[in-house]
Formats: C-alpha cells, sequence, structure tokens
C-alpha cells in the first residue's frame, strides 16, 4: 500500500519534473549533506577538542580548528565542484536484452574550473564516474544492463561529488526523459523459414553456382539439399551452402508458423531471423499477432521489425 | 576509490610524519619496530607482493602490545596510550583493504599530531605540524581525486589549508577557554626539570648542565642590578645529614616585611615545572594571582604549576624579613643531626668561643671558605657519610649547594639560626624581547641567618668563593675545560644574537599562543573594545565572525565559477558590439562578424571605415594565426577609439 503510493507519488515527481534542453545546476537544484565519514571526522574533532581543552594544549586549538574550518570549508568546494555545470539529455541507443543500455548526457563545463570525480547514477546503482577539464564538453556515458525487451527508462538519475575530501556529499537530480529501447534477446542461430516466391508457391530454389555465397556450419533442421556433400567428402565437416537473396524471393517470418513456445521465446526466434534475414540481404517481413509489416529490406525495415518486436503486447507503440 | 601503490606511499608518509617527533621520548625499541614495520610496508607496495596474513598480524600486535605492558608495567598513561596508538597505527598499514582503512588512517594521523603536543608546542613544533598536514590532505584528496596528478594535489591541499586558516584565526580568539582539566590527569603528564622541595650534594650541579629556561621577567621599570638577582625558591629547612628538606613550617605566622624599600614590578612567565613553587625576587610582597606566601616567604601555588603560568608580582630589595620569629621556627632553624660531621660542630664551636654576633660568626665563615683553598667546581668529588666534614675538610671542591649546605650547618652548629634558600640568580637579558631569561643553568642555592633587629638576611657563600659567578653567571665562574652546554660557554657573538633572537620570538609565541587563557583572552577582547564578557556575547561574536568569513570565503571562491570562456579579444569585440547596439544596431545571435560589419556600415557610413577595420582585425585576431599582443593592442585602441 505504502510502497504503491510512493510510487504514484515518484511518478507525479517524475511527470511533473521532466526536463527537456539543457540544465544548469545551480545553487536550487544543489544539495549538500555531510557524509558518514563526514560525521565520523566531527568526532573525531570532538574528541580532539576534549583533549585540548582537557590538557590547555594551544596548538592543539589551533590543529582543531584548522581541520575544522578544512573539513566545512569542504563544503563549499563540494558545491563548487557540481555548481554551473550544463547537463543536456541525448539519444540513448537501442540493444538487445541482456546487453547494457548506453544512456549518454553531455555534460559541458563552461567555466574555467577543473572538476573531479562526479558521479552519475541511477536509481537502481549503475553509475559511472567522470572528470571534466575546464571549458569542455564530455558525453558521460551510463551503462544499464537491459534485463528485459520493451521501454528501458531509467528513473531519475542522480549526480553526486565527495570532491574533496569526502566529508560532504552535494547531489542532484536530473529528470531527464531518457528512455531505450531494449529488442528482445536474439535467439541461439537457427535456420530463417523458407523463402516464398513472389507468387507466394513456396519452393526451395535450387542454387546457382552464382548465387553461392560460402558455407555456414550444420544447425539442426537445415534442409538437405543444402548440405556441402562435397565439403562433407574433403573431410570438412557438416557444413550448409548459403545463397544470395535472389531478387524477387520473399521471406515471411510469421509468428503464426512457430511451434508452440512461450511467446517471449517466440519473439527471441523471430529477433534471430530479422537478423539473419537482414544480413543476407533477404526481403522479408514480418507478421505478429497484432501488426503485418510487408517485405521489405535495409536497416529502417529493420529497425521496425525489431521495434515491433520489442514492443509487442505492451502497447507503447508510438511512444 | 582505490587503494593504489601512490596511495599506499602517501599513507606510509604520513604516519611516518606524525610519529617521528615522538622518537625523542618512545622507547628505542618502539622506534625500531615502527621503522621495520614502515620499511616493510613499503617495500610490499614497491615489490607488489600481498600484505602479511591476518594470523601473523595479530602475532605480531600481540607481541608489540606485551612488549609495551612489560615495559612500562602497565597499559594505562597517557605515555602508555601514545605508545600504542603509534604502534598500532603503524601495524593498520599492513592490513590497508578498503578505502576505509586508508580513512581511519589519516584521522589517527591528525590524533597522533596532538598527542605531540604533550611534549612539545614549540614554533618548530607548530612548523612540522604544518607540513605533516600538507601532507595528510595530499593523501587523503588522493582518495577523492585519483586522476589528479601529485603537483596539483599538493597545490589543492595547501589551498585547502591556508582558506582555513582566517576562520581558525577566529575560533582561537573567541572560542570560549575553558580552564582545564576536564578530568584528572596522570602524574606522567609532564616532563620535567627544575628546582626539586630537597637538596642534595649534587642536584643543582645537575641541574644547571640543563639550557631549558626556567622562566621570563619582563621588569616595569629600571631592573635591578644582577647581583640583587636572587630568584626565591623552595626554603630548606631540615637536614638528616645529606640532604636539606623543606619539612613543615611549625607556625601558621603570616611572614612580615618591615621597612620594605626599593620597590620593583615585575611580570614572570614561568615554564611549567610541576611543583607549586613560584619564583619572585627577593622579597616578594604582592601578587597578581591567588597563591600562598610560606611563613619563609616561599609562594605556593595551590595547584602544581603544569601550564605556564604568568604573574605579576612586587618586590622590595631592602627590608627586615621576620624581625619576629616564633620559638618552634628558631628551634627548627637550629636543628642539626646528632652524632654526625663532628670536625664541622668543632671548628663551630671555636667561632663561638670568639664571638657570639651572628654577623661576625657569618663572616668568619665566609673567610673561612675564602682562606682554605675551597674551589668551586661542577664536577666535585663524591662525598661520604660525614658530608660536611668531607667538603670542609677534605675535598673542598663543590658547587653552590655544598657552600649554602656547610654555610648553615656552620652557622647552626655556631648557635645562629640558619637556612638554606634555593633558587636562581641572575638572567640573561634579552634586548630584543626587553625581558630577562632564567634557564636552568641559573638554578643557585644560598643561606639566610637571623639576626636580632635585621630578621633573617641573606648570605651566598658562594660569592666568597667565586664572585664571578654572582656577578656574570655561571660560565665566568667555572674554569674553561668543565662540560657545559654548548650554548653556555661563550658562543660567538651573531650565534648568541640569534639565540635571543629566537628566544625573543618563542617568548611572543609563549605569551600569545599558548598562554592563551582564560584570563588572556578575556584582557585581550577587553582590549578590542568588548565589554562585559559572557559566553554569550562571545557565540555571538563568533557566530557573526564565521558568518563574514565564510561569506568572502565563498565569494572568492564561487567567482571563478561565473567567468566565462571571454578572452581577451572576445571582451573587445563584445564592448564593440555593445557600443553598435546602444544606437539600435544588435548583431543577431547567428550573424557572423563579417556580415555583421556590412550591415552596420551601411547603417552609419560615416563610420564605416573602423566598423570594417574593427571587424577584420578581430577576425584576423580570433581565426587568423596572428596573435602577437601588438595586434592585440591596436585592437584594444581601435575599440577604444570607436565612437558613434
Amino acid at each position: 500500500m505504502l510502497a504503491t503510493f510512493k510510487q504514484k507519488f515518484r511518478n507525479w515527481v517524475r511527470r511533473r519534473a521532466i526536463e527537456t534542453g539543457t540544465v544548469t545546476l545551480n545553487q536550487r537544484r544543489i544539495y549538500i549533506l555531510p557524509t558518514r565519514q563526514g560525521f565520523a571526522f566531527a568526532f573525531v574533532l570532538v574528541l580532539m577538542l576534549l583533549g585540548d581543552i582537557n590538557y590547555n594544549l594551544s596548538l592543539g586549538y589551533v590543529l582543531t580548528f584548522l581541520l575544522a574550518t578544512m573539513g566545512g570549508m569542504s563544503m563549499l568546494h563540494a558545491f563548487r565542484n557540481m555548481a554551473q555545470l550544463q547537463f543536456t539529455a541525448a539519444h540513448a541507443e537501442s540493444v538487445f536484452a541482456g546487453d547494457a543500455a548506453q544512456f549518454i548526457v553531455h555534460c559541458h563545463n563552461p567555466g574555467l574550473l577543473a572538476r573531479h570525480q562526479i558521479v552519475l547514477h541511477d536509481e537502481a546503482g549503475h553509475r559511472t564516474v567522470f572528470d571534466l577539464a575546464p571549458q569542455q564538453s564530455l558525453a558521460v556515458r551510463l551503462a544499464v544492463p537491459a534485463a528485459q525487451r520493451g521501454w528501458l527508462k531509467p528513473e531519475r538519475l542522480v549526480l553526486y561529488t565527495e570532491f574533496p575530501l569526502g566529508l560532504f556529499q552535494a547531489w542532484s537530480y536530473l529528470y531527464f526523459d531518457l528512455c531505450a529501447l531494449v529488442y528482445p534477446k536474439p535467439a541461439a542461430p537457427q535456420p530463417l523459414p523458407a523463402a516464398t516466391a513472389q507468387n507466394g508457391a513456396g519452393k526451395v530454389e535450387a542454387a546457382g553456382d552464382d548465387d553461392f555465397a560460402g558455407l555456414r556450419g550444420y544447425v539442426a533442421g537445415d534442409a538437405l539439399p543444402r548440405i556441402a556433400w562435397k565439403a562433407l567428402a574433403r573431410e570438412q565437416g557438416l557444413q550448409v551452402k548459403q545463397f544470395h537473396a535472389q531478387q524477387g524471393r520473399e521471406l515471411w517470418l510469421d509468428w503464426a508458423t512457430l511451434p508452440a513456445i512461450a511467446d517471449e521465446r517466440k519473439l527471441e526466434v523471430l529477433t534471430r531471423w530479422v537478423l539473419d534475414a537482414e544480413a543476407q540481404g533477404l526481403r522479408y517481413g514480418l507478421r505478429l499477432p497484432d501488426v503485418e509489416l510487408p517485405p521489405a529490406q535495409g536497416p529502417a525495415h529493420r529497425t521496425e521489425c525489431l521495434r515491433h518486436l520489442a514492443l509487442f503486447g505492451i502497447g507503447e507503440t508510438s511512444q | 576509490m582505490k587503494l593504489t601503490a601512490p596511495l599506499t606511499y602517501g599513507l606510509i608518509a604520513c604516519v611516518l610524519l606524525v610519529s617521528a617527533p615522538h622518537a625523542e621520548h618512545l622507547a628505542p625499541w618502539v622506534s625500531a619496530v615502527c621503522a621495520m614495520l614502515l620499511a616493510w610496508r613499503a617495500y610490499l607496495t614497491w615489490s607488489g607482493n600481498a600484505l602479511p596474513p591476518r594470523w601473523l598480524l595479530l602475532l605480531i600486535t600481540l607481541a608489540c602490545v606485551s612488549g609495551i605492558g612489560i615495559s612500562f608495567r602497565t597499559l594505562f598513561g597517557r605515555e602508555v596510550g601514545v605508545t600504542l596508538l603509534i604502534l598500532l597505527v603503524t601495524l593498520k598499514l599492513l592490513e590497508l583493504r578498503s578505502p576505509r582503512d586508508a580513512i581511519v588512517l589519516l584521522y589517527l594521523s591528525c590524533f597522533i599530531i596532538i598527542t605531540n603536543f604533550f611534549y612539545s608546542q614549540s614554533i618548530p613544533t607548530a612548523l612540522f605540524m604544518q607540513l605533516s598536514l600538507l601532507v595528510i590532505v595530499t593523501t587523503w584528496l588522493h582518495l577523492q581525486a585519483t586522476a589528479l596528478a601529485l603537483l596539483p594535489r599538493v597545490r589543492l591541499a595547501a589551498l585547502l589549508l591556508a582558506q582555513a586558516v582566517p576562520m581558525m584565526l577566529l575560533l582561537f580568539v573567541l572560542f570560549p577557554r575553558v580552564q582545564g582539566p576536564l578530568w584528572g590527569m596522570p602524574q606522567d603528564a609532564y616532563a620535567t626539570s627544575g628546582l626539586s622541595d630537597s637538596m642534595a650534594p649534587g642536584s643543582v650541579s645537575k641541574l644547571s648542565l640543563s639550557d631549558a629556561v626556567a622562566f621570563r621577567v619582563s621588569f616595569a621599570g629600571t631592573p635591578p642590578l644582577r647581583e640583587q638577582m636572587y630568584w626565591r625558591g623552595p626554603v630548606l629547612w631540615d637536614f638528616d645529614g645529606t640532604t636539606w628538606s623543606r619539612g613543615r613550617n611549625a607556625t601558621l605566622h603570616k611572614p612580615q616585611l618591615d621597612d620594605a624599600e626599593a620597590p620593583i614590578d615585575y611580570t614572570v612567565t614561568l615554564e611549567p615545572h610541576n611543583k607549586p613553587w613560584l619564583f619572585a625576587l627577593e622579597m616578594p610582597s604582592q601578587l597578581s594571582i591567588p597563591a600562598e606566601l610560606a611563613p619563609d616567604f616561599q609562594l605556593l601555588s595551590r595547584t602544581p604549576v603544569n601550564a605556564r603560568l604568568r604573574y605579576n608580582a612586587r618586590s622590595h630589595l631592602s627590608f627586615r624579613a621576620n624581625l619576629f620569629e616564633p620559638p618552634q621556627q628558631m628551634a627548627r632553624a637550629l636543628a642539626l643531626p646528632p652524632d654526625a660531621d663532628s670536625r664541622a660542630r668543632q671548628l663551630a664551636a671555636e667561632w663561638r668561643k670568639r664571638t657570639t654576633d651572628g654577623t661576625a660568626l657569618a663572616a668568619l665563615a665566609l673567610a673561612y671558605f675564602n682562606r682554605n683553598g675551597f674551589s668551586y667546581t661542577l664536577e666535585p668529588p663524591a662525598l661520604g657519610l660525614n658530608s660536611v666534614d668531607d667538603f670542609i675538610f677534605t675535598t673542598k671542591k663543590g658547587f653552590c649547594e655544598h657552600y649554602a649546605g656547610s654555610f648553615v650547618f656552620l652557622m647552626r652548629a655556631a648557635g645562629v639560626p640558619a637556612r638554606v634558600v634555593t633558587g636562581y640568580q641572575g638572567g640573561e637579558y634579552n634586548e630584543l624581547g626587553g625581558y630577562y631569561i632564567v634557564r636552568q643553568s641559573d638554578a643557585h642555592a644560598w643561606a639566610e641567618i637571623w639576626l636580632p633587629q635585621r630578621g633573617w638576611v641573606r648570605y651566598d657563600p658562594t660569592a666568597a668563593i667565586s664572585p664571578a659567578r654572582i656577578l656574570s653567571g655561571l660560565t665566568a665562574a667555572l674554569p674553561d675545560n668543565t662540560a657545559l652546554p654548548f650554548m653556555a660557554r661563550n658562543p660567538p657573538q651573531w650565534l648568541r644574537g640569534l639565540r635571543l633572537n629566537w628566544d625573543a620570538w618563542a617568548y611572543q609565541w609563549n605569551q600569545w599562543v599558548l598562554g592563551y587563557n582564560t584570563e588572556r583572552q578575556f584582557a585581550f577582547l577587553t582590549r578590542l573594545g568588548m565589554e562585559d564578557i559572557t559566553w554569550k556575547k562571545l557565540a555571538m561574536n563568533l557566530l557573526a565572525g564565521v558568518a563574514l568569513i565564510t561569506g568572502v570565503l565563498a565569494l572568492l571562491m564561487l567567482r571563478r565559477l561565473y567567468r566565462r570562456d571571454t578572452d581577451a579579444v572576445q571582451r573587445r569585440y563584445l564592448r564593440f558590439c555593445a557600443k553598435l547596439a546602444r544606437q539600435g544596431m544588435l548583431r543577431a545571435p547567428h550573424e557572423g562578424a563579417a556580415d555583421f560589419a556590412a550591415r552596420a556600415a551601411a547603417r552609419f557610413p560615416q563610420q564605416a571605415a573602423a566598423i570594417h577595420d574593427i571587424s577584420q582585425r578581430y577576425l584576423a585576431l580570433r581565426y587568423g594565426q596572428r596573435s602577437d599582443a601588438a595586434s592585440l593592442q591596436a585592437f584594444r585602441d581601435a575599440v577604444a577609439a570607436f565612437k558613434l
């Protein structure tokens, strides 16, 4: 109950706070609190002060006050290490589930001060550390492992620094509308379904010498006529002949033709097929229960197919 | 935050620096063990070998702790605590596994610096503290800014420390000083050297080898002559055959000064010596701090002097002290141990037969010392059971305690009430500081006899043997081959000047930094114009000061944040654009300099030449290869001369 309320509140904050364009960190956005190490330091200072009072150590007072002031002043340094930095959200490349999505945030330091040890992390604790020279820009990459297909949206990003002494933490939030599309994880390599002639009559085209593209290792289920018997005779193992796509040949990657396995597995197999078909230069179409993409070829088509596979059943295709 | 090799070296340096000053008073084996452990750690880092296993560390730790237990016979007390702390911190270096360990080490290093102040708070110590702090902070920064090279890191550390100085000074001045201690201090707290409450042959001469400062005196008016500077310390009444001791005053009578004349006002800054007595010129009559003036004119503080103490006093050089002395005290002043030193008694008895007048008897005794081949030496031969007899009739070589002791013995044997007074005699004038330095080497012992109508009168038998001791000091009185501290010999003039210069600094340092206590804080703040100081007021001032300093520092620090990358050329050009803008000629953000110049020239035909000229120069400076100072200056002049 509380958790859902918290989540709701967070969403509300997020919706209100989403920022676009360039965000400049100013004193209204930077928060500072002592760290645990800072409290420990304060404790040590109190002990030292008690010793000074008890033993009447004038030089001890000097040391204690010097350390205390330095510790306190490090708060200003921590603030200064973050202030006036400009952040711009950039795109995030789409990735396959199981890989890490790279969220890129551009950081610009317009001032004359070098910045040290600034940490960018998301709520789940994935982090990256960067330094920034004066008047330099940097594309900060935050790698977030993508566990499952769909949209990967980091909750708000947190920037913090404990520079220079680790006694204070200055931090700030970035509410960028960052998201990365996560495609299903491609299944293990497996043969493409049979291509069909443009008229729709399914027939395996006999290979002409011109179209021969090379050999690849045999995978269970490869058609017998494609096996390279000559290669087998040369004791090169069981290999399969591969052919260039012929113009006018079309491949349908169809959800319905897949055996009865889990939906996610089906999506993984389809993803593998899309990748392979594109790699072999075939024209392919994708048929999902709710959508049908006519056969085409090229990176745009591939991306469109993968996008539908990624968002299948999620219903946020428009985002 | 990774434990890299440079970080480890930094930590080793920290521990080495903060524990090095302790080597002076640590047991030699502890210093040796620490040095070995540090070297081992450095080698491990250098060679990249693994740290020793935990069981081995535990074994070493146990061995060290039991070693300390054996050599100190306790595991409590300050001395032991400091030793333990240093050993454990050094061992911790060998167990450096996480950044947290590094931080613990840094904090402990700071703590060890404080413990060093138990032993020394001099100016060199303060400077060394700065160095140690710089190394500590530099190492500390390494944890947070691993990428930073050593030199920028040192610079940043120095900046952090320098920025802390103003606030430190403010806190130092305004932080309410509590008169410690908050809890009882073990007696081992103080390294002491100074006069004790007893005197045996050799005790004062041993002290004379020490160059340490006993106290410093500045006189309000004309200082007295050197031979009048008898700084009165413990008065010794009781003699057991070898040792003189204070005993207990048999009366609570207040000491009585009659016909006190020639008042002298002065201020004494007494170094801690962990004994209650205070030193004053003979005879003291007033003191600015609460202290007891014993019936024998001995000044006694209520607590042992374990911190530097400053007091004003008034003394009289001419006086009659205790014209009336109660009979119990008289009896003490005549008491002698039974049976010993029969020859000396015999000698005194013979004198007694000649005269009964105290003055005459004293003159006889002094004349005796003067005529019979007595000499003044720091290294007197050992004396037997009958120490007075041995000295007077056999060895005839002694230091002031021998002369004072035997003189009093002879006086008592001759029926004149007498007692031994210990203290200091003389002092070295420091022209730079305008004060006198009295060192342990000025320690002295003399005698007092009680005469009717005159009270207690000072007799210094040493003066009879060696007038130079009183007139010019110890060095002049001793033969050249005596083993004295180097500086007590006749040092070259420049060296002597340097030493006095140094002492003048140390004096100011002691007064203003080390001696800054509740009273001094009060006096200082009053002088600054703060009236009726209360804690509340101090706190308010402190807060205001902290806010002010923080504000100024924040301004200074954050100012740089907002300075943009407008270089000199750009700045001039923007000024040029601003001049045009004032006439309604605004440059669009996308507009290049050349386009803008064309547009502006069309609008202001009279200035067209100037506008083109400036724009050309700007483009050449900014985008061309030319960037010499002359063309920049020409551009600057052109912009300055440009008018619409």
